[in-house]
């Protein structure tokens, strides 16, 4: 049996890495995926492009506009004295924020009223808008603190009594890469074990070539391990070149138990190719396996609370999650990488990896026929 | 070019899609799947952030900054704890995302007008959820003290300040799905277009099929339009189905030019089809194919072209790049179009850049084709 396990083996790899175009495509594009990804996937909003009303246009306007301009997060790219062309702005996506002062600003202020300003945010990305209120509404709170400590003295400086004093664990300084770059791995590993293992099952369906391996004395659970097995291996591979990466380029450590992450890797990248196999089943075509997987791999990616949280969803679709081997592992990926826990607050999320993992190879396998239709 | 032989390929790809009941449902369910999922269960908007309070003051005063908490939808606490150690098991589990640390003498305090701090812990491995949750403990905390100036406790003396009356245009509600749907009508046809044309051609190579056609009278730009006849009919009832989904099922507003709409569209896939095709033709393998097809189309569409990521967020070498992801420009006018209610006025040179990218892409198909051997 290990030698038929072997001369497969050799058959698949022989095959996968003939092709020096194959190679690069497994080897190099899952890194410069990486490379490219993580720079892009950086949801920090900075340098907002800001236009400023700004009719009164007195020291305390001027003041104001520079509240907001403090941080970075805003940055004043228009001064205008009316609501000329503010319309023109927006539409064109040349600003996405606009402040407007209204009139008599500096009066009404010294006249201790209080003043409406208004910010006009452009609403076609949400998320950033959302943000970008948050530091508008920080950049408020700051002048409104200023305006009390010139009118009343420092005593007065804060406020008011309650203070949050937050801490950010893990990650003190909220930077995405954290959370992104351990989650493009568990999305590479989807891709190579569901899209690219089916796909190749089924070539040999398509060209005709199963029938000679069929009429050879090899077992079912021979073939099955024959054909996934190449997959485990390119998605170990994978993992460990995105590991260094992410370590060398991105200063990223995987601070808790490395055997442990290995561990809950396997199983994943085994769930998936049971799915593969499953759907390698069924198709005839690859262009039928590419849309059957991508019609797996669509939701198992938007319901793994990657970019969505899960938290967030309808509680029915809540429960689904928890049939998607992607949602566990990238809860024990960020587990172990940033947060370095272990498997005493693990073990709940791989035994269900375990279960998962189990019910699609045992399904794969006995669904699998080595015969013709 | 003769129209009789381009409608007898034209009529082979029909049927051969046709006769493919499961990619053909496939390719209608997969828009489907993806606009109901964005609809229904995916929104980027942060709700209800599980919160766990240890709450050492146990007062009325203690109370009630946890009712503001509970009572806005931000936050929802889920847990009341008395100790640290429960408080690290809890965020390193990621059972909650924020615990609340008040001090015994928090009542003291505030009776007395005196500062006081109350610790905040976010679980920062979620960094963008992490951020957004700084925002809301803030906020939190300006609204506490803002009602705490009105009890008869402490009354500041009454003094001018600015009120930030934000105002989000487009998107009044700052909702993700008006955002992402008309996103969606991009990366579904760069699904369907380019990566199932990717393996048509190549499939003709791998079953052998070619030899038969090149020895047809057949010339290239007669098998070349055939060959993505099919499938410009399958991506333009996808925009169909996504417009009328998001428009009647979501309440996406579609407040521009539905003509504008499906012309820009078209264009856009015309390009994808031709790109697409053009890998099939140069690499004549399906699996391989495909896979550049996913690295050239799918993620580009996905990440660099603003459909959820904002490209001016982008460091300036990765906003570059973007200038040539096409995708980019039909996002541009897709949000133009369905959200601004602009036309051409605005968006012109968008469609032109659209336009020349389809074009080269045609152009580079035509030269690559050979009916040779």
């Amino acid at each position: 049996m290990i030698l038929r396990i072997k001369q497969i083996l050799i058959k698949e790899f022989l095959q996968m890495f003939r092709d020096v175009r194959m190679r690069m495509v497994v080897m190099v594009m899952p890194l410069v995926q990486m490379m490219v990804l993580a720079f892009v996937l950086n949801t920090d909003v900075k340098n907002i492009a800001t236009a400023v009303i700004d009719p009164d246009n007195t020291p305390q306007s001027r003041l104001l506009a520079d509240e907001f301009t403090g941080g970075n997060h805003f940055a004043v790219t228009h001064r205008l004295a009316t609501d000329k062309g503010v319309r023109r702005l927006l539409d064109a996506g040349r600003v996405r924020a606009v402040i407007r002062i209204p009139q008599h600003f500096s009066d009404d202020l010294a006249a201790g009223k209080m003043v409406d300003v208004q910010l006009l945010l452009d609403g076609t990305l949400s998320n950033d808008s959302a943000i970008t209120l948050n530091y508008a509404n920080q950049a408020v709170a700051s002048f409104n603190q200023r305006l009390a400590g010139e009118t009343m003295g420092t005593a007065a400086l804060s406020t008011g009594p309650l203070d949050f004093r937050i801490r950010a664990w893990y990650n003190p300084n909220l930077e995405s890469k954290y959370y992104y770059i351990p989650g493009l791995i568990a999305l590479m590993l989807i891709l190579i074990g569901l899209a690219l293992a089916s796909m190749a099952i089924v070539r040999e369906k398509e060209i005709g070539t199963i029938e000679q391996v069929m009429v050879t004395p090899i077992r079912r659970l021979e073939f099955i391990l024959g054909k996934t097995l190449p997959f485990l291996l390119t998605g170990v591979v994978t993992m460990t070149m995105m590991f260094l990466i992410a370590r060398l380029i991105f200063g990223i450590q995987i601070t808790g138990s490395i055997p442990l992450l290995y561990t809950s890797a396997i199983i994943y990248i085994m769930g998936n190719l049971g799915l593969a196999i499953l759907v390698s089943v069924t198709a005839h075509t690859q262009q039928q396996a590419l849309l059957t997987a991508f019609f797996i791999l669509v939701p198992a990616i938007l319901l793994s609370g990657f970019i969505f949280p899960i938290r967030n969803m309808p509680v029915l679709i809540q429960w689904l999650t928890m049939l998607n081997p992607m949602r566990w592992f990238l809860q024990v990926l960020h587990g172990i990488v940033v947060k370095g826990v272990g498997i005493r607050t693990l073990w709940p999320h791989i035994s269900v990896q375990v279960t998962l993992a189990g019910i699609f190879l045992t399904l794969a396998v006995t669904r699998f026929k080595k015969t013709l239709e | 070019m003769k129209l009789q032989r381009l409608m007898a390929v034209a009529r082979k790809e029909f049927i051969h899609v046709w006769r493919d009941w499961r990619s053909l449902v496939l390719a209608v369910a997969i828009p489907m799947l993806l606009i109901a999922l964005f609809g229904y269960a995916l929104t980027m908007d942060l709700k209800h952030v599980p919160t766990a309070v240890w709450d050492q003051s146990k007062t009325a005063e203690s109370r009630q900054l946890l009712s503001l908490f509970n009572g806005s939808a931000y936050f929802a606490i889920e847990r009341h704890i008395d100790g640290y150690r429960e408080l690290t098991d809890l965020i390193d589990a990621g059972r909650v995302m924020v615990a609340l640390v008040i001090p015994s003498d928090f009542a003291e305090c505030i009776r007395a007008g005196r500062p006081v701090t109350v610790q905040a812990i976010v679980d920062g491995a979620d960094a963008n959820n992490a951020t957004l949750t700084v925002g809301y403990i803030n906020a939190m905390g300006q609204i506490y003290n803002r009602d705490v100036r009105i009890l008869p406790v402490r009354r500041l003396p009454a003094s001018g300040g600015i009120r930030l009356e934000p105002r989000a245009w487009y998107n009044p509600e700052m909702e993700s799905r008006n955002v992402i749907i008309p996103g969606i009508i991009a990366l579904v046809m760069v699904v369907i277009a380019a990566m199932l044309t990717s393996v048509t051609v190549a499939r003709e190579w791998e079953t052998g099929t070619m030899e038969q056609l090149i020895s047809t009278p057949i010339r290239v730009p007669e098998l070349v339009l055939g060959k993505v006849a099919p499938y410009f009919v399958i991506g333009l009832l996808d925009v169909a189905i996504a417009v009328v989904m998001g428009r009647w099922f979501f309440d996406v507003p579609l407040r521009g030019n539905t003509g504008l709409l499906f012309l820009s569209a078209s264009i856009f896939l015309t390009g994808a089809l031709f790109l697409g095709l053009l890998l099939s033709i140069v690499l004549k393998n399906q699996v391989l194919a495909n896979q550049i097809a996913l690295f050239t189309g799918y993620l580009p569409t996905l990440l660099l072209s603003g459909f959820v990521f904002g490209i001016y967020n982008m460091p300036k070498a990765i906003q570059a790049i973007t200038f040539i992801v096409p995708a980019r420009y039909f996002i541009t006018l897709l949000r133009g179009i369905f959200l601004k209610g602009i036309g051409l006025e605005i968006l012109w040179l968008n469609a032109a850049l659209l336009t020349i990218y389809a074009v080269i892409m045609v152009l580079l198909c035509h030269r690559k084709m050979k009916l040779k051997l």
